[in-house]
């Protein structure tokens, strides 16, 4: 069962802020999802192993090469704000 | 707190590590892994996490990771993948860092440490896992701003996690020494604690003697130093156990040991527990470990400290102490090695070594590798001084120019005049003067005083700058005087 504080505990993590309407909306949605999902548990996959990527491939890697990086002025162009070449953000304290 | 109070609670203390990996490039892209350039000048969309970027895993950073696996001890595991780690902060751009969750590369190792009674413990490595490093802020409290620099963001980094078998803060530093000690010998990090290369969190908790179950434990961060990790645990230790005989519950949470007040207090937390909602990494295909790429990694290992120290003790009769110094620096292991090519007497080779040679490194700040310094050369000051050409106080002032100068032992014995001075006659002039200038002394060991006779020789000495042969002029005391 999903309750509605599930769903805005969800929604706090991934920063999205809901309307108490929205909140019980997605809360049955989710319920569906949910159980149409846990159908996958009523198989047997003892012999399966766990996908852990869709795709055929495995041990890509490059070598270690320097290869060039941006400037910091092409870098700090996507900044809100910037000061003596950082990140300008709102204070954050550990 | 008294010693009956301490003596009802074990200590229980495990070790997470984190170790910044020294590869050319970041883990996931092909920017310099630096320190200490410009702020955000080593980027690119995929350390910044722009869209439409692919990370693809640096092959040396999983080779290092596989070499500390196997010099810690552990299982190499054939089936590698990379998980994402949600969470959201300014230093982390993709707002998840790429980590690994249950399938990292290590797992299961241990290392011995030397606990404080001198016996040998084994500490076990629960995990040594691959992941990236996030960007460095600094906290502007004028202008009430934080400022992010994202070049070590994706730098590589392993954190190596101990299961919780550490007994006491002096444990928890032999284990991190001995730690850096054979990562340095990989030479996959500088494991500098105050460059933030090594970093260390510990997990406290007690529980009274005897008992299973483990009490409340709190995580201790800000650990800058190794002496500060010994600091901090103690104090932590301390409190805990103030806290217990007091009635008093801990409660689980993260601390920051704060250097100049000596003590910790609690780190500030947000409301919601951490919750990262781990999920593999979609943008990273898994990896199978060869077997024989394992192997050949493990042949590829150099001698690692414990096993060099084994070595020196038993095939050159080195005492526990000489070796524990030689192996500091397996450059320095490696000059007593080719020293003793040299010279038959390894005793006095340590001497030298762990002597005036390190006192000369020290002095200079300096290591062995940059001071030009040749086991041949080294030696021949052993052999001078054992031939009596060469007075001990006089070897080492050479040792000092040869270094400076980069000159023979003998050239520099022939501009300075150090040669030592065995001649009787001259040295029994020498011993004459100072008879008549201490005749105190001299009537002392004429009754006698044996002990008296190593002031005189010291005079001698220093009369003649280091040259007289100090046996020769104890003999010509005692002839001359009893």
């Amino acid at each position: 069962m999903i309750s509605e504080n599930d769903v805005k505990y969800a929604a706090a993590l991934a920063r999205i802020h809901l309307e108490d309407d929205e909140a019980s909306r997605l809360t049955k949605d989710l319920e569906k999802i949910l159980d149409y999902i846990n159908k996958l548990n009523t198989l047997d996959v003892k012999d399966v192993q766990p996908t852990s990527h869709v795709l055929p491939l495995k041990n890509v890697y490059r070598e270690d090469r320097i290869r060039p990086s941006l400037t910091q002025k092409e870098v700090l162009k996507i900044s809100v704000e910037q000061q003596e070449g950082s990140f300008k953000v709102p204070k954050v304290i550990e | 707190m008294t010693i009956a109070a301490k003596q009802k609670y074990e200590t229980v203390i495990g070790l997470e590590v984190h170790l910044q990996l020294n590869t050319a490039t970041k883990i996931f892209c092909g920017c310099a892994n630096k320190f200490g350039e410009a702020p955000n000048t080593l980027t690119c969309p995929v350390c910044l996490g722009l869209p439409g970027s692919l990370p693809v895993v640096n092959a040396k950073a999983l080779e290092y990771a596989m070499k500390v696996g196997l010099a810690l001890n552990c299982k190499v595991n054939p089936f590698v993948k990379f998980d994402r780690k949600n969470y959201f902060y300014p230093d982390c751009p993709k707002a998840y860092q790429i980590s690994q969750f249950d399938l990292p590369i290590c797992s299961n190792g241990y290392l011995m440490i030397e606990t404080e009674e001198g016996e040998a413990k084994e500490i076990r490595i629960n995990r040594a896992h691959l992941e990236e490093d996030a960007g460095k802020l600094i906290h502007d409290d004028k202008n009430n701003c934080s400022l992010v620099d994202y070049n070590r963001t994706g730098t590589p980094l392993m954190e190596i996690v101990t299961e919780p078998d550490l007994r006491s803060a002096q444990e928890a530093y032999n284990y991190l020494q001995n730690l850096k000690l054979t990562l340095q010998y990989l030479n996959v990090s500088d494991c500098d604690m105050e460059k933030g290369s090594l970093r260390c969190d510990a997990n406290i908790s007690i529980r009274p003697m005897g008992a299973i179950k483990l009490g409340t434990k709190t995580e201790l961060k800000n650990m800058n130093s190794f002496k500060a990790v010994k600091a901090g645990l103690e104090h932590e230790i301390h409190r805990h156990m103030a806290a217990l005989e007091s009635g008093q519950a801990i409660i689980q949470e993260t601390r920051l040991w704060d250097e100049t007040r000596a003590m910790t207090f609690a780190m500030r937390s947000k409301e919601e527990a951490h919750d990262y909602r781990y999920f593999p990494e979609p943008d990273l295909v898994p990896f199978m470990m060869e077997g024989a790429a394992i192997e050949t990694t493990r042949k590829s290992l150099p001698e690692l400290p414990a096993k060099k120290r084994e070595r020196l003790m038993e095939q050159y009769r080195v005492s526990a102490y000489d070796a524990n110094i030689l192996i500091q620096d397996p450059a320095l292991a490696d000059f007593f090695e080719e020293c003793s090519k040299h010279y038959k007497d390894t005793k006095t080779i340590c001497n030298w070594i762990n002597g005036p040679l390190m006192k000369e490194l020290n002095t200079r700040k300096t290591r062995l590798a940059d001071i030009g310094l040749r086991p041949e050369d080294f030696t021949v000051l052993m052999h001078k001084v054992n031939e009596g050409i060469l007075s001990n106080l006089a070897a080492k002032d050479i040792l000092r120019f040869m270094i400076d100068t980069q000159r023979s032992v003998d050239t520099i014995i022939e501009e300075k005049g150090l040669a030592q001075v065995s001649d009787d006659s001259t040295l029994e002039k020498l011993v004459q003067e100072l008879i008549k200038e201490h005749h105190n002394i001299a009537e002392q060991i004429r009754n006698g005083k044996e002990s008296a006779i190593g002031f005189l020789v010291g005079q001698a000495m220093r009369k003649s700058q280091g040259k007289a042969n100090p046996k020769k002029i104890g003999g010509l005391i005692k002839k001359l005087l009893t």
